[in-house]
């Protein structure tokens, strides 16, 4: 049982704050500020000169946390980043979702959210003629990535077909990852994927919404790889042990491995 | 009431000291775990003394029953029930009178908090399960599924910690334990917000004078602290 007098509170995490503030001036050193865990209710900043990115709110003068996170801060917007909980579509965005059910002019696609996203026949990058049977182009059961193209306030999800990477998947497999975990999959400015991508020589598809498709040979260390990351998500320098690993791996079933794909 | 006191429980104070050896302003041990329910989208496991509670949240998902659907904000679905073997009685599982009035009580605690308009039309589901009950299960579990929602990514102003006041032979004590509940004189639970200390709940059982009333919540104010302080290193100690 631990004792109730535990850790500082409020005085400390605000001296924390600051002396990051004084980092990220001088030094710059954006490794140091991953590692503050904030919670609802923390005072994040004191002061009128920032402004509150995602995850915080303003009362006064004061900036608090509103979720429980990774604070960020990038010249005078604050943001935390969650640490957890359940995927919000916000436009932009790239889901993975398989398609439920096909109207008369529009697809239904389910994408592991209460409300279900709708494609409707102007999103098609094909001209469809008024009255064809859509179940030629997207059938029940078709995966699609694709990005959100409008949400509103009453949860009617809208995605496009029309975006350059929006595609249907063919084969390959989904995983399953928390939405929050996403971010970390996807590295700084794609650098952890791409070395997963690189290393295991799949075909990956990253979604907002926490569905990952791969497709290739090593799709099992693929995975296995995507299931670390996303274990090991709060800790640093993860992409330097994520690339040592795979390294490992590769070595361990390198030869065998190319042997096969050679007689295939 | 005084005549069925057990004889060891007659006096509830010596050397001002109580019946477990605290000081009248202290807690009992607290103890918070998190994530212990891997189903669940956030969860929490607490120890306050004797009392031991398990809380779950589910979502926010979709709105279950339908008609109960809000197109505004989620609604805060709480089900708090005291497991069968929770007591020295048998409890009858299902709901109750006083588990239908929990519920509603700590519903409203919570809710105050959290910014249910951020999800329209859907529901998030708190289950707090007593699985030992030994006075303040209210406290405890609300203590506990502040934790659990935050650990559910749920967007909130602050954490929520709940204790109780109470008067046992003619002097105001903190957090109560089961005997000096049950034969003591006044227990009064309070819900308090980390950020600026609003109640959030606030019930009696028994009765005050004016000026105990004051008192008992200066004593709340200052008591609360290092169940706060528990709850941060609970969270902090799941993500290193």
């Amino acid at each position: 049982m631990t004792s109730v007098k535990i850790i500082p509170k409020k005085e400390d995490t605000t001296i924390k704050n600051t002396t990051e503030k004084k980092d990220t001036k001088t030094g710059k050193k954006s490794t140091e500020q991953s590692n503050t865990i904030v919670l609802p209710g923390d005072i994040l900043v004191e002061s009128i000169d920032f402004l509150t990115g995602h995850g915080t709110y303003r009362e006064g003068k004061k900036i608090y946390s509103k979720i429980l996170g990774i604070l960020r801060k990038k010249e005078h917007v604050i943001s935390v980043i969650p640490l957890s909980g359940t995927y919000q579509p916000k436009p932009r965005d790239f889901i993975i979702g398989e398609v439920a059910y096909v109207g008369y002019s529009n697809w239904r696609v389910d994408f592991g959210h209460p409300n279900s996203a709708t494609l409707p026949m102007s999103g098609v990058p094909e001209f469809i003629e008024n009255g064809a049977d859509l179940s030629k182009y997207y059938k029940r059961g078709d995966l699609l990535f694709a990005p959100i193209e409008s949400v509103t306030k009453n949860m009617i999800i809208q995605i496009s077909m029309k975006d350059k990477r929006a595609r249907k998947l063919f084969g390959g497999k989904i995983i399953n990852i928390s939405p929050s975990k996403v971010p970390r999959v996807i590295g700084k400015e794609g650098t952890m994927i791409a070395q997963i991508k690189n290393k295991t020589g799949c075909i990956i598809n990253v979604s907002q919404n926490g569905r990952i498709w791969i497709k290739g040979d090593n799709e099992p260390l693929a995975t296995r790889t995507i299931k670390m990351v996303e274990k090991l998500s709060h800790k640093k320098g993860l992409t330097e042990t994520i690339s040592q690993y795979l390294d490992e791996e590769v070595k361990k079933m390198g030869t065998p491995k190319s042997k096969d794909t050679e007689k295939q | 009431m005084a005549s069925n006191v057990p004889e060891k429980y007659k006096t509830l104070i010596k050397n001002n000291k109580r019946i477990d050896g605290r000081k009248l302003d202290e807690l009992r041990p607290v103890k918070i775990e998190v994530g212990v329910v891997p189903s669940a989208d956030g969860s929490a496991y607490i120890e306050i003394g004797n009392t031991k509670v398990l809380v779950a949240v589910h979502g926010p998902k979709e709105m279950f029953p339908r008609h109960m659907i809000n197109e505004d904000r989620a609604v805060l679905n709480v089900r708090y029930a005291m497991l069968p073997f929770s007591t020295s009685e048998r409890v009858r599982p299902g709901p109750s009178r006083r588990s239908n009035e929990i519920s509603k009580v700590t519903r409203h605690a919570l809710e105050s908090v959290i910014f249910l308009e951020e999800f329209p039309a859907m529901g998030i589901d708190l289950t707090l399960d007593i699985i030992q009950a030994d006075a303040g299960t209210r406290a405890t579990a609300i203590t506990a599924a502040s934790v659990a929602l935050a650990h559910a990514g749920i967007p909130m102003k602050g954490l929520v910690a709940a204790t109780a006041i109470g008067k046992i032979n003619d002097k105001l004590a903190v957090d109560l334990n089961g005997p000096e509940d049950n034969f003591g004189q006044t227990d009064m639970p309070i819900a308090m917000i980390s950020t600026n200390k609003n109640i959030t709940l606030l019930q009696m059982d028994g009765d005050f004078t004016k000026e105990e009333f004051k008192t008992s919540l200066e004593m709340a104010k200052k008591a609360i602290d290092p169940l706060f302080e528990a709850q941060r290193a609970a969270l902090q100690k799941y993500y290193e």
